[in-house]
């Protein structure tokens, strides 16, 4: 098995790292090649303007969003990661967007102007791990009850829950 | 006014909640509400062993059992970098395909039912029936059968059970001509389904839609040939794909699923390899059981697999497989220790569901029936 390559300046031949440092080489800040799945770390202001970027790149455009998630690192800073699949219908390519957002109230700009099918991925995001997304048309929780409190994909929050 | 489409209603296919705002029989709106079979699954997983997982992966989208193991061992198979030989990968693809052909038709005999045509639901379930033993034989369960492990399969399949499984192939293709004497050239299937819930491409890719969904509306995408997996680049297949994205089209393309499916289980009995279902790794694959109970290391080997599980090397990692719904992908990351840190399933029925609005507002009530019908959704997996 391969060991991961993590550094930017190998990386940069791939073509979605290679459109994003083309156009803003702040936006990147960092990159990972690992198990043949390249994950693209992009600053959380930038968020939107790379996968608009990415969505109509003519080379390789990444017109269909996998899916959105996000994983907890707690207790460790920037604690939450929203993860983005993307994959190129036509060129068979996936790359993995990563967002590092800090712990107290979380918030990331949404997608859903590029990509209407992030709607119920978003708010999926929102409902168990708290993060909110700016600019989405109908943020509320999707699969927990309406009135319910706690994020429950958290790793503070139990795997009993509390009821 | 506005309705509440179940979450208890026949036509919805599970507990799913459709809040419908009507004008007559005119749908003015139409918003899903879904969360009513959420048991936190991807919690769960969290706290258990990576072998422990298969089970749980099952009742996600219980109508595919096998493909959901498959995806998730893929994906750990990955992080593990295991090498599987071959006849366990041509054992899978063989299971996965009467998976496929399983759930299509459930779909074929429910979505039949809602229009109105109510003999090909039992037509379906005859075939279905026959199926379900072939699992029942080789693993002990109908449904959810748990056979694909980390590493290769659970068992080997017991004497006499490929003959079985050519004498249902060989008089498959027959029920399937049977399914569309009864619907393809119905006037009152063709009048329920042509030009209803129609969706463009653009609109099907920009919402997420994947699977029989996708290819309905002139997208020719199919993980299995597009970005092979598990050994699909050695079946020759056909891949359906249709152009008016109605309920028609996606009707046509599931149908032809089925017949193309038959054809890879044929093409899988006749070139099935001999050989080892496990992979050789000792600490993640359980020992046969003759040498559990005759030699100490196999023994050893077993005792801490099942009291401690196996360690996967940190790392993340996205896998997708072509479920008969769309894109199934299971995005797992690992910290190192033997339980993992992440399991996320990425639902193909979610993104699909999200097609309802652009589908349905301005049509009848109808018409909801049959698109929540074409779509094909599965609680299970929509809500985890």
């Amino acid at each position: 098995m391969a060991p991961a390559i993590t550094d930017l300046e190998q990386l940069k031949g791939h073509p979605a790292i290679a459109r994003l440092l083309q156009w803003n080489s702040a936006a990147v800040q960092g990159a990972k090649f690992d198990h043949d799945e390249m994950s693209i770390y992009v600053e959380r202001s930038f968020i939107r303007e790379a996968c608009a970027l990415l969505r109509d790149d003519p080379g390789c455009p990444f017109n269909y969003l996998s899916d959105v998630t996000c994983v907890d690192w707690f207790p460790s800073e920037p604690r939450f990661e929203v993860v983005y699949h993307l994959l190129s219908i036509s060129k068979r390519e996936r790359v993995r967007l990563k967002v590092r957002l800090d712990g107290d109230s979380p918030a990331l700009e949404s997608v859903t102007p590029i990509w209407p099918g992030a709607n119920f991925f978003e708010r999926e995001v929102f409902d168990l791990f708290g993060v909110r997304f700016t600019g989405h048309p109908y943020l509320r929780r999707i699969q927990m009850p309406e009135n319910w409190e706690g994020h429950p994909l958290r790793k503070d929050y139990p795997v009993e829950g509390y009821r | 006014m506005i309705l509440n489409m179940g979450p208890q209603h026949p036509s919805t296919h599970g507990v799913l909640r459709v809040i419908l705002e009507i004008d007559g029989e005119n749908v003015v709106r139409i918003m899903p509400d879904i969360g009513y079979l959420h048991t936190g699954i991807e919690k769960t997983c969290e706290a258990k062993f990576y072998q422990q997982v298969v089970p749980l992966t099952d009742r996600i989208d219980y109508l595919c059992p096998m493909t959901n193991n498959l995806c998730y061992v893929l994906a750990v198979e990955k992080l593990l970098g295991l090498e599987l030989p071959p006849k366990a990968q041509w054992l899978r693809v063989l299971m996965n395909e009467l998976t496929r052909i399983n759930s299509h038709l459930v779909w074929l005999g429910t979505h039949a039912m809602d229009i109105g045509a109510l003999t090909v639901f039992l037509y379906c379930f005859r075939e279905r029936e026959d199926i379900l033993r072939l699992f029942e034989a080789v693993s002990g369960q109908r449904m959810m059968t748990s056979y694909f492990r980390v590493g290769g399969v659970a068992l080997e399949p017991p004497l006499g059970f490929f003959d079985r499984v050519r004498e249902f192939i060989g008089r498959f293709p027959s029920k399937v001509d049977e399914y569309e004497n009864l619907l393809t050239g119905n006037p009152i299937w063709l009048m329920r389904t042509k030009g209803v819930a129609q969706i463009s491409a653009e609109d099907a890719i920009a919402l997420g839609a994947s699977g029989p969904t996708l290819r309905g509306s002139g997208v020719d995408f199919d993980l299995r040939r597009d970005m092979p997996y598990s050994g699909y680049d050695n079946f020759e297949f056909n891949v359906p794909v249709a152009q008016e994205g109605d309920v028609f089209a996606r009707y046509i393309c599931r149908v032809r699923e089925l017949r193309e499916s038959a054809k890879i289980v044929q093409q899988a009995l006749d070139g099935m390899p001999e050989g080892p279902i496990k992979a050789d790794a000792p600490k993640v694959v359980l020992p046969d059981r003759e040498k559990m109970k005759t030699q100490m290391e196999a023994l050893i080997y077993h005792f801490k697999i099942i009291t401690e599980g196996f360690a996967v090397p940190a790392g993340e990692v996205y896998q997708a497989v072509e479920s008969p719904r769309g894109e199934m992908g299971y995005y797992v990351v690992s910290d190192g220790t033997a339980k993992p840190y992440r399991v996320h399933m990425r639902a193909a029925c979610l993104a699909n569901l999200q097609l309802l609005q652009k589908m349905c507002e301005g049509k009848l009530i109808a018409d909801v029936v049959a698109a929540i019908g074409s779509i094909d959704i599965v609680l299970g997996e929509i809500d985890r």
